[in-house]
């Protein structure tokens, strides 16, 4: 079990800062985050755009400003599981939370932060019947561990930049890899697309274009896709891993069912200090909604500061909390 | 004013009416007319939540944008009919046509 001060749910922006916040109040910080990386809505869906409204910032491109914020919170030593959805969160007998993740991991903290943005990103999944019974059982969305599929035979499906760069990652790893792709050409980075192609033409890997997954069979782990391809000819692929690519979408997921006050998919909040209506949880960033709310990130941060100066009362019950600026003691590291 | 038809995820047909010349997009006229559609990122081309069928009307919208195609190709679904909502402009070449949600719901 992991033990911490403040479990934060989220580590986009928000849950990044919320850990600088918390580190100056001498708080520890375990993040959790459903993608395998940080960063959040930045680093999913625009880590090349430019941002302007960051305050000292005339303009910072959004993977430039997630990797600053790691730098910022470098000295808080924060713990991370990534690539864990947060399922369960337990009240304990003191107070204090458990939170259990979709890979089984236990997390025990004095006060919860949920800075789930839009929700958990989960995978668009491909229409296939069964598709359900075969997850964990061949099909998985993402490559957390690629040693996983060493020697073995690894079927991906999609045409964007992360089925290219797995499939020649994969290539080299796997016994047999094979990549479907819709289209004729792919509109990933043209530089991949290319040494997908002279895998394919080095007979590397096996690349099967203009076809469609139409079904997928086993015997309790998936042993066959099967594709079709524009003129109707279906093709059986002998495998023991399918991994589709189709991109992530944010949904609430299991939030929703922890007796919080939500309203259209966000958690409302106390604006005093961006409490729920449930002792020692916090909501801050795009997640919360309040009266004249904006899903700004400059508005998750100054919520992060408040907020963490109302959890000190959580972690720290038998001291007095006295406000002092960075400039006053430095950002004194733990 | 353009008047097109919109199809929700459970096959009901409405009749929409919209001002064509306020440089407004499909996606933001769905959306203030209280269909569930999510646009993530909020008419950038860049999470194809906004995803829609043109079922009629299609030659009257011109070729999508590589941008466009790029979004839409990522998607596990994609129709030969298939377009991105917030990257159609509300002009009158619209009038008549057929849209079908295909998008994630909020
Ligand atoms: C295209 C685009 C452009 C934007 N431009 C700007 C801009 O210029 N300026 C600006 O201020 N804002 C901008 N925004 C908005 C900004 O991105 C958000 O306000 C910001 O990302 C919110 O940060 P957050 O940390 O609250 O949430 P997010 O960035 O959404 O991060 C939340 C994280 O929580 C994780 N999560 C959720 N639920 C769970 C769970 N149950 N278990 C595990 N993990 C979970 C998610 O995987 C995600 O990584 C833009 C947004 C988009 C889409
Ligand atoms: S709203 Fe994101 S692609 Fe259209």
């Amino acid at each position: 079990m992991i033990t911490t001060d403040i479990c934060i749910i989220g580590a986009g922006p928000v849950g990044l800062f919320t850990v600088f916040e918390a580190g100056l109040l001498k708080m520890r910080c375990h993040l959790i985050d459903a993608l395998p990386q940080v960063g959040g809505q930045l680093s999913e869906i625009y880590p090349q755009k430019p941002i302007y409204d960051i305050p000292g910032y005339p303009e910072v491109k959004a993977q430039d400003l997630v990797d600053n914020l790691m730098k910022q919170i470098e000295p808080f030593n924060p713990t991370f599981s990534l690539g864990e959805r947060v399922d369960h969160l337990t009240k304990q007998d003191d107070g204090s939370y458990v939170v259990t993740t979709s890979d089984k991991t236990k997390v025990h903290a004095q006060v919860i932060v949920i800075a789930g943005g839009l929700g958990c990103f989960e995978p668009r999944k491909p229409v296939l019947e069964n598709l359900e019974n075969f997850e964990g059982k061949g099909i998985t969305y993402m490559v957390k561990d690629p040693e996983q599929f060493r020697g073995k035979k690894v079927i991906l499906a999609g045409g964007g930049d992360s089925a290219l760069d797995w499939t020649i990652f994969l290539s080299d790893v796997a016994e047999k890899v094979t990549l479907v792709h819709r289209n004729e050409t792919f509109r990933g980075a043209p530089d991949s697309a290319a040494k997908v192609f002279d895998l394919a033409n080095n007979g590397k890997i096996d690349l099967i274009l203009s076809s469609n997954l139409t079904k997928i069979s086993g015997n309790g782990h998936l042993q066959s896709v099967t594709m079709k391809n524009k003129a109707k000819e279906e093709l059986v692929v002998d495998t023991d891993y399918l991994i589709p690519l189709f991109g992530l979408s944010p949904k609430l997921g299991p939030i929703a069912d922890w007796g919080l006050n939500i309203d259209k998919n966000a958690i409302e909040v106390d604006t005093t200090d961006y409490s729920t209506n449930v002792e020692r949880i916090y909501a801050v960033g795009d997640i919360n909604t309040y009266e004249n709310k904006l899903k700004l990130i400059l508005c998750g941060f100054h919520e992060a500061a408040l907020m963490c100066h109302s959890a000190f009362k959580y972690v720290y019950p038998d001291q007095k909390l006295s406000f002092k600026y960075t400039t006053v003691n430095g950002v004194n590291s733990f | 004013m353009v008047t097109f038809e919109v199809e929700d995820h459970d096959g009901n047909r409405q009749s929409i009416e919209a001002p064509d010349d306020m440089g407004l997009s499909l996606m933001e006229v769905l959306k203030a007319s209280e269909y569930p559609v999510l646009a993530t990122c909020g008419g950038m081309a860049l999470c194809a939540t906004c995803h829609v069928e043109v079922l009629e009307g299609k030659d009257g919208l011109g070729e999508a944008t590589d941008v466009e195609l790029d979004q839409l190709e990522a998607l596990p679904e994609m129709f030969d009919t298939s377009r991105l909502a917030c990257q159609i402009r509300i002009s009158e070449e619209l009038e008549g046509a057929v849209f079908k949600l295909r998008g994630e719901e909020n």
